[in-house]
């Protein structure tokens, strides 16, 4: 069973003459277990892919396959249940005006599980985040500890995908090493799948098995980790790439 | 030659929990060189970059033995001869052009007024001279960038005009705050190779502050780390990576390497003595 | 002494024990910060006496507000047993002002909630919505936008009648568009952010999304602006009164008390200028209480 399977994906936003095409024929596929890197510069499309996976975009075309089941127009609740999200921003994922508390509470409670507390405390200890965090608010909080009430929030609903839109780009280079490392571990830890999208080659190149190269909405290569530490790359985008991030 | 001479700035924020110290007590002297000064959220660098130009305003307190450019101490002048100083003998460029650019004007009547501010000349010959500069910064076609207004410019043509804004008046300093954090990677060397060409070309004293350790040793001749408002460690950027204090070590460490694969990161042990042992000095 | 010391340190506390605990603490929080700005405090001990002065009315007047004493009209502040002097009936001005007091409170109260609360519900629904909903209880806010409200109150009055409960309904009615306003801008703003498409993920709907996530957003400006339009309620509340069309005699509204004295401004001024005093500082009270809250509520959230 293929995690995610992404067919020739076409997102655009407006009309007519006012129409942008953020990603165009994209196909991939990420198998069960694996950490899959979209790599890109601004604008590349990689976001919106992992948006329309989620359901987020309105104008889209293709087909979107999620643990063996095709996905339409809208989400249903059991889709929730299997593909989560980390945005990028820590600072604009949690709500101002709710307590880590609050936002783990409810998160959990949606999901239908009744035994918040437990589950509570202890999602806040696999994520390195003690129980004097539980009720402070966001801005108590620093960035990376925001970061990780946002993967603990990913993980309440026990997913098997998790979606990772920069998690570190907003964040302190020695902040970064802890939630790559913590990342790293909960992948182990839960037998999880990822789909990480960075801008950063040495990031995808540290999380990744395999990842995907896009330019301006289309995906120019699809390749391997190894081949990108060998500087391997075949597509002469992919090339430029790698060349500056070096 | 010493363009610039900082000693024992401080730059305190007064507040209800007591006083915020944002600089602690740095020091350094900037020649006609690339200074780099790296370092983390919270560490100071770029409150350090606005002390210098005097742009920290109440409730801060900025105190300092002196900062003196070419042997004036800054300190001491009034709010109107800093005015002076400010574009047309030290320049700062920050880190988006979409913040530092004012979006209801069109980029020409910019940078012609960020001339004729500090030059008394006729309109035509600004605009010239604006082509000019354009033209020195890789812009193809600046007549109509000269009527373009911001927000259709990408960020690194409006980096690049910021660059061109800042050096019209022909500073002997450019402050660059985090220029590149907000660009593209392929963008970004495009930006750096033309600032460093201006620099040298002019004979310009750099002052490059980013939080990115490897560009800075790229792109710098000598660079400070600060840490806690404290200068932890000097080095030539050549030798950055001989670098010795653990605090430097420690975020090179931590850095993910295409080149080196590694199964964990090192995560940096923050030691309460870095931020209390004092600060090194920068001056030559 | 180290009793209030160590409560003052539970609240100021970086580690929270409990939801409670932290609320709370975030509560202190704004308090302190709310305690450095002078005249918002000020503003606060105005409002603070109003309501006190309102409560205790029954002992603080020296006097029955309806007691007529012909004999003793139009006495000047300072004469015996009337320390404000009396109106045009004899009647002793600072008991009719401090009953007044509850009249004020009454209006005021009862607009603050009707008015911010109904544009709060239409405001969130428009801006979440969008689409025709969004369309049409906009143009619904607009025309009611439109009525100048005087205009709508003489349209009550000959319709139900004059008295204090139709002239706040007049006041309400035309008061409640501003906050859709203000409320559905904060909506279109809130609604594209990350941590509402992350409650979206997690299967919530829209009526949860709304009131537990953009309603608490969105109650600081509308307190704040409450705050600042008492001061034209309570005078458009005195000017339908001035009218005839509010409060009715022989009730101590303050500003039928103005209107009342209108007659003897020249010679007798008192009877108008005290109660207008009184409206004067208490819109001048809540001017300063919602600058200062403003200050302390701000959304330039990073800091609350």
């Amino acid at each position: 069973m293929t995690m995610l399977s992404v067919e020739n994906l076409n997102v655009w936003f407006g009309e007519g003459c006012d129409r942008v095409d953020a990603v165009i024929g994209a196909t991939f596929a990420v198998e069960p277990g694996d950490s899959f890197g979209l790599v890109g510069e601004s604008g590349s499309g990689k976001s919106t892919i992992l948006r329309a996976v989620l359901g987020l975009v309105p104008d889209w075309s293709g087909k979107i396959t999620v643990a063996d089941k095709v996905l339409g127009k809208t989400r249903e609740k059991s889709f929730y249940k299997t593909v989560q999200m980390v945005f990028q921003d820590p600072y604009a994922s949690l709500h101002p005006r709710h307590s880590v508390d609050q936002v783990l509470g409810e998160t959990l409670y949606l999901h239908g599980f009744r035994d918040i507390d437990t589950r509570v405390v202890k999602l806040l200890d696999d994520v390195g985040l003690g129980g004097k965090f539980r009720f402070r608010y966001p801005h108590q909080l620093s960035g990376g500890q925001r970061q990780r009430v946002a993967i603990a929030r990913a993980l309440a609903a026990e997913p098997e995908i998790l979606l990772l839109d920069e998690p570190t780009s907003a964040l302190d280079v020695s902040v970064q090493a802890e939630i790559l490392n913590l990342l790293a571990d909960l992948r182990t830890e839960h037998g999880l799948t990822y789909v990480m999208v960075s801008h950063d080659l040495s990031v995808v190149g540290h999380m990744c098995d395999r990842l995907a190269v896009m330019k301006d909405g289309e995906i120019v290569e699809v390749m391997n980790v190894d081949a990108l530490r060998q500087s391997k790359a075949k597509h002469p985008y992919s090339q430029d790439l790698l060349r500056a991030s070096v | 030659m010493t363009l610039l001479d900082v000693e024992n700035l401080w730059v305190k924020f007064p507040s209800r929990h007591g006083a915020f110290d944002a600089v602690r007590g740095v020091s350094f002297t900037l020649g006609r060189e690339r200074l780099g000064i790296v370092g983390e959220s919270g560490s100071g660098k770029s409150m350090t970059g606005r002390a210098i130009l005097r742009l920290i305003r109440p409730p801060g307190i900025v105190e300092a033995d002196q900062i003196s450019l070419e042997g004036r101490d800054l300190m001491k002048l009034s709010e109107r001869d800093m005015r002076e100083v400010r574009g047309q003998q030290i320049s700062m460029v920050m880190q988006d052009p979409k913040f530092s650019l004012n979006p209801v004007m069109t980029i020409g009547d910019q940078i012609i007024e960020a001339y004729r501010l500090h030059n008394s000349t006729s309109k035509s010959k600004a605009y010239a001279k604006s082509i000019e500069m354009l033209e020195a910064v890789s812009i193809r076609g600046p007549e109509r960038v000269m009527r373009a207004y911001p927000h259709e410019m990408s960020g690194g043509m409006g980096q690049r005009i910021m660059i061109a804004m800042m050096l019209i008046p022909n500073p002997q300093i450019l402050i660059a705050d985090e220029p590149t954090s907000a660009l593209d990677v392929s963008v970004q060397r495009q930006v750096l190779s033309i600032m460093d060409k201006l620099v040298t070309d002019r004979g310009m004293g750099l002052i490059f502050i980013s939080h990115d350790l490897n560009l800075v040793a790229d792109f710098c001749d000598r660079v400070l780390i600060m840490y806690a408002g404290r200068i932890v460690e000097v080095c030539d950027a050549d030798k950055l990576h001989e670098a010795t204090h653990p605090y430097t070590r420690g975020l090179l460490n931590s850095l993910p390497r295409l080149d080196a694969p590694i199964d964990r990161l090192e995560v940096l042990k923050r030691d309460p003595a870095w931020s209390q042992t004092p600060s090194v000095s920068g001056r030559i | 002494m180290s009793d209030t010391q160590s409560l003052r340190a539970w609240l100021l506390t970086e580690t929270p024990t409990s939801r409670r605990h932290a609320k709370l603490s975030a509560i202190y929080h704004a308090w302190l910060s709310f305690r450095t700005n002078t005249m918002a405090m000020l503003g606060l001990a105005i409002l603070v006496l109003l309501v006190i002065i309102a409560i205790a009315a029954p002992i603080l007047a020296p006097a029955d507000p309806f007691a007529q004493e012909l004999s003793n009209r139009l006495q000047p502040p300072g004469a015996e047993n009337h320390i404000l002097g009396t109106d045009s009936l004899g009647r002793d001005l600072l008991s009719r002002l401090i009953y007044g007091s509850r009249i004020t409170l009454y209006i005021v109260g009862l607009v603050a909630l009707i008015a911010p609360i109904t544009g709060l519900l239409v405001g969130t629904v428009s801006g979440y919505a969008g689409g025709w909903a969004d369309l049409i209880l906009m143009r619904i806010t607009d025309i009611f936008l439109a009525f100048p409200r005087l205009v709508l109150a003489l349209a009550f009055v000959a319709a139900l009648g004059a008295g204090i409960e139709n002239a706040v309904l007049a006041i309400s009615l035309t008061a409640w568009p501003p906050y859709a306003r203000i409320a559905r801008a904060e909506t279109l703003t809130i609604r594209s952010s990350d941590y509402i498409s992350a409650i979206r993920l997690q299967g919530a709907g829209p009526l949860r999304i709304i009131t537990k996530h953009i309603w608490p957003l969105c109650i600081s400006s509308l307190i704040v602006r409450v705050t600042l339009d008492m001061a034209g309620i309570i005078l458009a509340a005195a000017g339908l009164g001035f009218l005839g069309l509010g409060a009715q005699p022989p009730s101590p509204e303050w500003g039928a008390m103005i209107s009342e004295g209108r007659r003897f401004i020249l010679d007798h001024w008192w009877v108008a200028t005290v109660p207008g005093l009184a409206i004067f500082t208490v819109s001048l009270a809540f001017n300063l209480l919602g600058d200062g809250l403003r200050d302390v509520l701000d959304p330039k959230d990073g800091e609350t």
